[in-house]
């Protein structure tokens, strides 16, 4: 990040350096698909110590002694690159071209696939042909969200892998339906992805808002950080039922049978209108990445 | 629970030998295929110069470098991260992969449905599970890309691979009607009215 601007106008704000944040966009899609946060490493160790069946503790340990090789041999911890997704948090004290910031984590995230030469998952949706770029139209997805603490811009890139990606559901329940179709249809997404989103997942779930919002809420609970909480009573109050009911079902790890099918059920929600009560699954497979970049005036800091 | 060392070309009687619940571990030759390569071979009729008969595939689509061509590195690829894709997207495959190719192996995670498990049976064929999303792991049981077809696909090009020890693979779909995903799937659903019970939820 830039140095604050000496001006009586501008004094306190923070002007952003578009290099930096295409160089970081860059990093940060490589540190992703390498490093697994150490939330899900716990989550794993947990699973692990209580898993009941044979063959899933095994594939568990298979599980964990891939995320050792990924970091001694410095190797992608999944041959899935996936959706680069960047979520962009802006604090009020800080000045950037919001235009520029968004081409050049595009720039980065192309550079990224180019320069470590790793897979470039995203093809044009009708003619398939896939640009080795990593990028597309409206790829990569980029998220922009504002904070009210002063000089912070953080940038947070997720690969989200496809297995998971591609078992997602909305239902536009109605209220007559209540809070039991809710429930009803988080179980019910979790019996149908059996062992195609590379289980045991992160099952996100999104409760209210839009048809469009409702989805994105089941993306952000499935990419946060595990151990995190619903901050709405409500939802947190259905991640722990909805966690307890789905490791009931014996789904397992890889869809192979086990306790362990789900690290967690995270939810988000948002009001919703007087007639609509929806719904939205989207899982995060196993491989649970995610890595964030903090911008602070003496350089930039990298975490989860 | 038997475990085998299997090495491409198998005959039906070795794949016809492997239940549900036995392990596997590959070595030499192993052709890595993917949706695209499938769609191309069998929607639009290209065509592949690779004897698949009696082989092994695996639902795949590397992360590979080029480089210098070499006596490791044939054909100028070396792999950087290999590993494996959600196989139940290529369900309608499996049947012409065997009637049209031989292939007697199918590697992939998350299994396949009851027209591939109909042609397992009919052609003497098994699906092997391998762990998804542990593909550093399963890189180091590759030596090398030993051939390249359909490359205009990239990545979805049809690769051979080079592999050593590659396992352990769970065989997960056998040639006599045997599915770990049929029995897991219907067993899990016996449980969704206990689930859905906890939650407080009239059935």
């Amino acid at each position: 990040m830039g140095a604050r601007r000496q001006g009586t106008q501008d004094q306190g704000r923070v002007k952003v350096d578009l290099q930096q944040v295409e160089e970081a966009a860059k990093e940060l899609y490589i540190r992703a698909l390498k490093l697994l946060p150490p939330d899900i490493k716990q989550g794993f160790d947990r699973l692990a110590a209580t898993e009941s069946e044979v063959g899933a503790k095994r594939m568990l340990g298979a599980m964990i002694k891939n995320i050792k090789v990924a970091e001694d041999t410095a190797n992608l911890l999944c041959q899935d690159t996936g959706i680069p997704i960047y979520n962009v948090r802006i604090g009020r004290g800080v000045e950037v071209d919001g235009f520029g910031l968004k081409e050049a984590i595009r720039r980065g995230c192309a550079r990224s696939t180019r320069e470590y030469s790793f897979r470039s998952s995203i093809v044009h949706p009708t003619t398939r042909i896939n640009e080795q770029t990593s990028t597309g139209r409206g790829v990569p997805i980029i998220h922009i969200d504002f904070s009210d603490q002063n000089d912070l811009l953080e940038i947070q890139m997720i690969p989200k892998g496809s297995g998971s990606e591609n078992n997602s559901w909305l239902k536009m329940a109605i209220p007559a339906e209540g809070v039991d179709a809710i429930k009803t249809f988080v179980v019910d997404c979790v019996l149908a992805a059996g062992g195609k989103t590379c289980p045991p997942t992160i099952v996100g779930v999104g409760v209210g808002g839009t048809a469009d919002l409702c989805v994105h809420l089941a993306k952000t609970a499935a990419t946060r950080a595990l151990g995190s909480r619903c901050e709405d009573p409500e939802g947190a109050k259905l991640e722990e039922a909805l966690t307890r009911a789905v490791n009931m079902l014996g789904v397992g790890p890889q869809g192979l049978g086990g306790d362990s099918t789900a690290f967690a059920v995270q939810v988000e929600t948002a009001a919703t209108h007087i007639t609509m009560n929806p719904v939205a699954v989207n899982m995060q497979c196993h491989s649970a990445r995610r890595a964030r970049a903090t911008f602070r005036p003496d350089g930039i800091e990298y975490g989860y | 629970m038997a475990h085998y060392t299997l090495r491409a070309p198998f005959t039906e009687a070795q794949v016809r030998a492997l239940r549900v619940n036995d392990s596997v571990t590959l070595e030499g030759t192993l052709y890595g295929i993917r949706d695209a390569t499938q769609i191309h071979l069998f929607d639009h009729g290209r065509k592949t110069r690779f004897d698949l008969s009696g082989q092994a595939v695996i639902h795949t689509a590397p992360n590979v470098k080029k480089v210098e061509k070499s006596a490791l590195h044939p054909v100028g690829y070396a792999p950087v991260c290999v590993g494996t894709t959600t196989s139940d997207r290529m369900e309608r495959f499996t049947r012409p992969l065997m009637v049209q190719y031989g292939v007697r192996l199918v590697i992939g995670k998350g299994g396949l449905r009851d027209d591939s498990l109909k042609a397992l049976h009919e052609m003497g064929g098994a699906y092997l599970a391998i762990i998804g999303g542990a593909a550093a792991l399963e890189t180091t049981w590759v030596e090398a890309i030993e051939d390249v077809d359909l490359d205009d696909l990239h990545p979805e090009s049809l690769w051979k691979f080079r592999v050593r020890g590659f396992g352990l693979l769970l065989v997960a779909m056998d040639s006599h009607g045997g599915s770990l995903y049929a029995q897991v799937n219907s067993s899990a659903q016996g449980r969704r009215a206990r689930a859905l019970e906890s939650l407080g939820v009239k059935v």
